[in-house]
């Protein structure tokens, strides 16, 4: 306690105000090039990697399997195979980058694709179905079991880690029932094997990825300018500009690789986009949007940084931790129906091997943090592609079975650790 | 002038405990009122009742002489009611626009509003005197603990409040932030609200208030003017419940 007396101190009432500007004040920053490149290097520094893990993976696992097998990895034909192998592990990560948002996990996001690709061969085979409600059904699936986990976490309060275990062996049981001990249903439906196995035709490819780059332009260009001529915070033109060409850059080269004629015998011809990149592309966009431009995404983020916060600004966190697991299952769903394509059938063992342990690293490879609040749905494409250059390149390498399940856990330790190390970094730096 | 808030009478328990007892607490537009008292004397209870966390036993509720009963935080906040808690609850994940609207979004369409709550985010905090040109995009967790309780704050006003709570905002804060913080309490009331702030800081209540009511063991020991009063009064209101003619009857 001060000797001070209240009038002395009360004189502060009316006094001049200087120290809540100065303190923010410090934080203005130019916006221009430098400071902004100054900002990034600061941000990296501090823990906050962004995509750069999962760049830097994909060069040096290129590099590497092609100085191994230059004269099968780089190939044309190869290529266009390793981003069909990535699309089921690509789409489930996407899925589950919402449910490690909120911190949580989905174990069973692997055999619940086998599920819905069971329901999905079943309603084709055994009772006639066309292809689409086949589709819905599989999808209709995904969304029950969802519900059911989201309902068992955030209402009954069961961790997710156990919910989802246990879903783990329950759901391959149902697979199981639905298959037949032993047995193989074929998925023979021209629309779905066409999925994984069809091209589109090469114009229509360079037509959707020329619109594409147009569009992300425009939207950034606008958003830019109108940022800018309303006097708000705005990353300088040069860095808007740059991002825009490196997007169109990857849009357009990933079309060019894929357009080229990569039969293996000169009398047919092969070339296109796959459909099923597509597919990627289009829920890409959906959950881009939905987890950075909604109300709904910014409750996503909020409820994984901070549960409580976020309940007493009136997000209903109970709906939220609900709909993550619904999301994530309901995209389980579109991974099974995607790798019963790539198969030509669903097995019993349908997404019980190692597609979640892929599709779980895929994401924290890609940058999204299994503590929560940090993730895009980007992180999913970027790590599925390091995840499927890691399993197709061994497959090249020809190396034993026991290495493949070696390398592809050190792999996802290693992302862990870095996600681990990184936020031990952003902590001590304040961020 | 009629206060924003007047609360008479107010009882409330736990069960059988009884936590407050015929608490009488008048809240006035413009004027920092300081709430204090020792541990477990029920500030924190009688705040929540204020919120509408809990629902009171018995009493009187008068808001802008208007008699009501907030049951839930929501009811609270569709008054003008805004609390900032002890632990801020803010998201460090997300940026300074993005926590002063959380759960009250702006949308154009299915997409959000960025660039109208960034303004609108701006003018409040230029309103209250805190600059922060090109820096609110800047996630919580980069923020000072001062800077924090600022955004706390001026997230409060954002939605045309007639009465903040303030828990113990200096609680946790540096020399140099308390009285940055003090300073803009002091502005909220100058701008017209009503202010209740907790505080265990006999020098911060002395600085900022205009009254200050003490509880004693869940009752109100006293409400005075602060220029009424001198330190050694308040903390014998706030340990003994009385000090000299004030306070309650032994």
């Amino acid at each position: 306690m001060s000797t001070d007396t209240p009038k002395e101190q009360g004189a502060m009432k009316s006094g001049p105000v200087r120290m809540a500007d100065a303190d923010f004040a410090a934080d203005r920053r130019q916006n221009d090039m430098a400071g902004a490149l100054r900002d990034y290097w600061a941000q990296v520094r501090s823990g906050d990697l962004g995509a750069i893990p999962a760049i830097l993976g994909i060069v040096a696992l290129v590099a590497l399997f092609t100085a191994l097998r230059p004269e099968t990895f780089l190939t044309d034909r190869n290529i266009a195979n390793l981003f069909t192998q990535a699309l089921p592990v690509t789409i489930l990560a996407m899925g589950l980058v919402f449910v490690l948002l909120l911190g949580e996990i989905d174990l069973s996001a692997g055999v619940t694709s086998g599920v819905c690709a069971a329901v999905m061969a079943k309603l084709i085979v055994d009772s006639g179905q066309p292809w689409y409600v086949a589709v819905l059904g599989a999808v209709v699936t995904g969304i029950v079991i969802g519900t059911a986990i989201g309902w068992l976490v955030a209402v009954i309060r069961i961790p997710s880690f156990v919910v989802t275990l246990a879903l783990f062996l329950g759901l391959q049981g149902i697979t199981l029932r639905l298959v037949g001990e032993g047995g193989t249903v074929p998925v023979r439906d021209d629309v779905i094997v066409a999925l994984a196995n069809k091209n589109m035709p090469v114009a229509l490819g360079w037509a959707l990825a020329a619109a594409c780059a147009a569009g992300y332009a425009a939207v950034q260009l606008w958003r830019w300018r109108q940022q800018h001529s309303r006097g708000l915070s705005v990353k300088p033109l040069q860095m808007v500009v740059a991002r825009v060409a490196v997007v169109a850059a990857a849009l357009l080269g990933g079309t060019l690789l894929l357009s080229q004629d990569r039969a293996p015998s000169p009398l047919i011809t092969l070339a296109g986009i796959p459909w099923g990149v597509l597919l990627v592309g289009v829920l890409l966009i959906a959950c881009t949007f939905v987890l950075g431009r909604t109300p709904y995404g910014r409750h996503v983020y909020a409820v994984g940084g901070n549960a409580e916060a976020a309940r007493r600004a009136g997000v209903n966190v109970t709906r939220i931790r609900i709909s993550v697991f619904m999301i994530a299952s309901t995209l389980a769903a579109i991974a099974g129906i995607v790798a019963a394509s790539r198969l030509n059938s669903v097995t019993p063992s349908s997404g019980a091997g190692n597609d979640l342990l892929y599709a779980v690293g895929a994401a924290v490879i890609g940058g999204t943090s299994l503590f929560g609040g940090r993730g895009k749905a980007r992180d999913a494409v970027l790590g599925g592609l390091v995840i499927a250059i890691i399993d197709n390149g061994l497959g090249l390498l020809g190396t034993k079975a026991y290495l493949n399940f070696l390398i592809t856990g050190s792999v996802l330790l290693l992302a862990a650790s870095i996600d681990a190390l990184a936020r031990r970094r952003r902590s001590s730096a304040g961020r | 002038m009629t206060p924003v808030l007047d609360l008479r009478g107010i009882d409330k328990s736990f069960g059988s405990v009884q936590v407050l007892h015929d608490v009488d607490f008048v809240a006035y537009p413009g004027e920092v009122t300081a709430l204090v008292g020792d541990n477990g004397a029920g500030k924190t209870t009688l705040v929540k009742c204020i919120g509408g966390v809990h629902d009171l036993d018995r009493g009187e509720f008068y808001f802008d002489g208007v008699p009501v009963r907030p049951r839930s935080p929501r009811d609270a906040n569709a008054l003008g009611i805004e609390i900032v808690h002890q632990d801020l609850a803010l998201c460090e994940n997300l940026d300074i626009v993005e926590n002063m609207f959380l759960g009250r979004e702006r949308t154009r369409g299915l997409s959000l509003d960025y660039s109208t709550m960034e303004e609108e985010a701006t003018r409040v905090l230029s309103n209250l005197s805190v600059r922060t040109i090109g820096s609110v995009r800047r996630p919580v967790a980069a923020l000072s603990g001062g800077q924090r309780q600022t955004v706390a704050i001026a997230r409060a006003v954002l939605w045309d409040s007639r009465l903040v709570v303030l828990d113990e905002p200096a609680a946790a804060l540096g020399v140099a932030q308390t009285q940055q913080v003090l300073e803009l309490v002091r502005r909220l009331a100058d701008k017209g609200l009503a202010v209740v702030l907790i505080s265990h800081n006999m020098n911060d209540v002395f600085a900022v208030s205009d009254r200050i009511a003490a509880l004693y063991l869940g009752r109100m020991a006293a409400q005075v003017r602060t220029s009424d009063i001198t330190h050694r009064e308040v903390v014998e209101l706030i340990t003994a419940g009385r000090s000299g003619k004030l306070g309650l009857r032994a």
